[in-house]
């Protein structure tokens, strides 16, 4: 276990600069997710931190000491590949106990600790097997347990996830989650999905372009997306986003038939000002077409989920989403309403993309559970 | 329906494989038949028939203590060559593995020495490596007469042993380089995770996942020795001195066209291509197994 301090770390590669200044305390102990679409610097950051990427400026620190400089072997990190990068050529023991091989671990303790881990992982009948001769989940039991097997002070994920089909991945998921209960130790895991940052990390790290946008806990995040591009990436279907300007009456205008009253706090230093509207599809209701103070829209089409479904609706060019709980019957084109309260917006200012904040904290809405 | 010419596949196949086939015939089959047919008959020297002889040019072959040197030092030749030739390769490409720019245009680089005429190639190594002039020369100021590859039996094969591996460093070199790039680079990562340095890096993980490549390397590179030869010790040493330099390939030439007693060189020659084939069948029976992992 140790604690992890980033400071003003970049990266560049030539001009090319990838990670523009990140700032980051991680406790001991603690799992943190980084979330951000691919080419946002989040696995060069993970790299950087594991020692396989030189630092460019800033310095990063595990347990208080200065690793810049430290060769990834004495950093006491492991890691996890996105493609697993298992040895083809060793069976599955040696594969997780090339580590304490290297080490210098004597015969006897490895062979007792690599099984050890292989039963904490589930592996124990596979270790003879070479890779290639393993389905792609019992590969990523061997990469996990391969990291697991040195007990590290950290563990670094890289998308361990992306290569493996849905269900598995979310069987992998909890088991990482538990893996993480049992063992303690400080994880950093990156991705790309949302759902599982969201379901994984103890606090969310959202980076977009080589900047962190916004630190937090997944519920938080969630409820107060710190920047527009946070509230787009986070929850699906997306946030509903809208451009516009406030009024002298304070209302949020987005066209001549379409306006939304916004809370009462923040609409006097607004007032001419162009801004981003953002409403969660779940926090959106559909109304019959013609309520008073409903935005009108006509509907697009319905996307089934089962546990609920969403009315994609369009506004004159806008798509815009509203979850409904209730089984519908809305043909494509039929006209209706969309109702908004004034506590489930979010207000982005269109200039910087930095959220508006009203008093403190609105209405919570709870982070859906389907993807 | 669209009206087309059709031709039976067979007959096409065959239409396609014929100007192979008669390059192949003309240019190996039918001269290792009339080497065959050599082998086993007494050819006169300025023609007027042949005589079968039945074994009688092998059985003299094997008798002579001058043919069991050449095979002696065309083995000394074909090992210390492909160890050197695939050793500095593997290093070379070892340090630079992903660490090149513009590695594209160094494989083209390296290629070339490989495109070089094996004559062409003595000629120059004979002035790199002249005992009077060359760079070795430096060594005879300092100690006199210690290198003399016109001389001394051992400096010749040495020196022969350089140009062919000079030759050879860069083809291998590319092969290798290839084969380094193709290890997913997260598998290096891995290892130096799991606290691996350089150098453990390079036995445990790059050596066992470049065997195909080196076997394959071995294979031509060993039979390559035995043949490609030829250019670099006529032009260098003419097998000399006193035989020192006298491989199988050389020795066919010099008994064939200098000693015009072509039947025995035919029964050398038929004797070297067995030795080939048998070295390439050893080597395919026995490394190759023990090669694929995947």
């Amino acid at each position: 276990m140790a604690s992890i301090g980033i400071r003003s770390v970049r990266k560049a590669y030539q001009k090319n600069a990838v990670v523009h200044g990140v700032d980051l305390d991680i406790a001991s102990g603690e799992f943190i997710v980084i979330l951000g679409p691919s080419g946002c610097g989040k696995s060069t950051l993970l790299r950087m931190i594991a020692g396989l990427e030189e630092i460019s400026a800033g310095e990063i620190s595990i347990d208080g000491v200065v690793v810049n400089n430290i060769e990834p072997r004495e950093r006491g990190c492991a890691m996890v590949f996105q493609n697993y990068a298992l040895y083809p050529h060793m069976s599955v023991a040696d594969n997780i106990g090339y580590a304490l091989k290297v080490a210098g671990v004597p015969k006897e303790e490895r062979r007792r600790r690599v099984e050890a881990t292989a039963k904490i992982v589930a592996l124990e009948s596979f270790l003879d097997r070479r890779p290639m001769a393993l389905s792609g989940g019992q590969r990523q039991r061997v990469a996990m347990a391969r990291a697991i097997v040195r007990e590290p002070k950290v563990f670094l994920f890289d998308e361990p996830l992306s290569n493996l089909d849905a269900k598995l991945r979310v069987a992998m998921r909890a088991e990482i989650r538990r893996l993480h209960r049992r063992l303690g130790a400080t994880s950093i895991f990156v991705t790309h999905d949302q759902v599982e940052a969201m379901t994984l990390g103890d606090r969310l790290v959202v980076m977009n372009a080589g900047r962190v946008e916004q630190v937090g806990a997944p519920a938080e995040v969630y409820n107060r997306p710190a920047s527009r591009f946070v509230a787009s990436f986070v929850g699906s279907p997306a946030m509903n986003l809208m451009e516009g300007t406030i009024d002298r009456h304070g209302v949020f205008v987005y066209d001549e038939e379409r306006r939304v009253a916004v809370p009462d706090a923040v609409e006097n230093r607004l007032v001419g000002h162009k801004v981003t509207l953002g409403v969660r599809a779940e926090a959106a209701r559909l109304v019959e077409a013609g309520t008073s103070g409903s935005l009108p829209a006509t509907v697009d089409f319905v996307e089934e989920l089962g546990a609920g479904r969403v009315v994609h609706t369009d506004l004159d060019g806008l798509s815009f989403a509203v979850a409904v709980t209730e089984p519908v019957a809305l043909l494509p084109g039929t006209a209706v309403g969309i109702a908004i309260d004034p506590a489930d917006i979010h207000l982005f200012s269109s200039e910087t993309g930095l959220r508006i904040d009203a008093a403190p904290a609105g209405a919570q809405v709870e982070p859906p559970l389907v993807p | 329906m669209e009206k087309r010419a059709t031709f039976s596949s067979t007959t096409i196949g065959l239409v396609f494989v014929a100007p192979m086939l008669l390059l192949i015939f003309v240019f190996f089959y039918w001269p290792s038949g009339q080497a065959l047919y050599w082998a086993f008959t007494l050819e006169q020297p300025w023609g007027g028939g042949n005589q079968w002889v039945g074994l009688q040019n092998f059985q003299q072959l094997l008798s002579d203590p001058v043919y069991w040197n050449s095979i002696t030092r065309s083995l000394v030749f074909g090992v210390a060559s492909t160890a050197i030739a695939m050793g500095v390769a593997l290093v070379l490409a070892l340090f630079t593995d992903r660490e090149l720019r513009f590695h594209r245009a160094y494989r083209s680089i390296f290629v070339w020495p490989y495109a070089i005429a094996a004559p062409a190639l003595g000629l120059a190594f004979r002035f790199i490596l002249a005992p009077e002039a060359g760079l070795l020369s430096v060594l005879n100021s300092i100690w006199p007469n210690i290198w003399n590859p016109a001389l001394d039996g051992k400096d010749a094969m040495i020196a022969i042993v350089i140009a062919f591996s000079w030759k050879y460093i860069g083809y291998n070199f590319i092969f290798f380089l290839s084969a380094l790039a193709s290890i997913p680079r997260s598998l290096i990562e891995a290892a130096a995770m799991d606290g691996a340095g350089p150098a453990r890096r390079v036995v445990d993980i790059q050596l066992p996942l470049l065997t195909p490549t080196l076997f394959f390397l071995l294979v031509i590179n060993i039979t390559e020795s035995f043949q490609d030869s030829f250019g670099i010790v006529d032009i260098m040493t003419q097998g000399g001195p006193a035989r020192a330099t006298e491989l199988m390939v050389y020795k066919i030439y010099f008994d064939g066209f200098k000693g015009l007693d072509y039947s025995g060189a035919a029964a050398q020659s038929i004797i070297l291509m067995g030795l080939v084939v048998l070295l390439t069948i050893v080597q395919f029976r026995f490394i190759e197994r023990r090669v694929h992992y995947k």
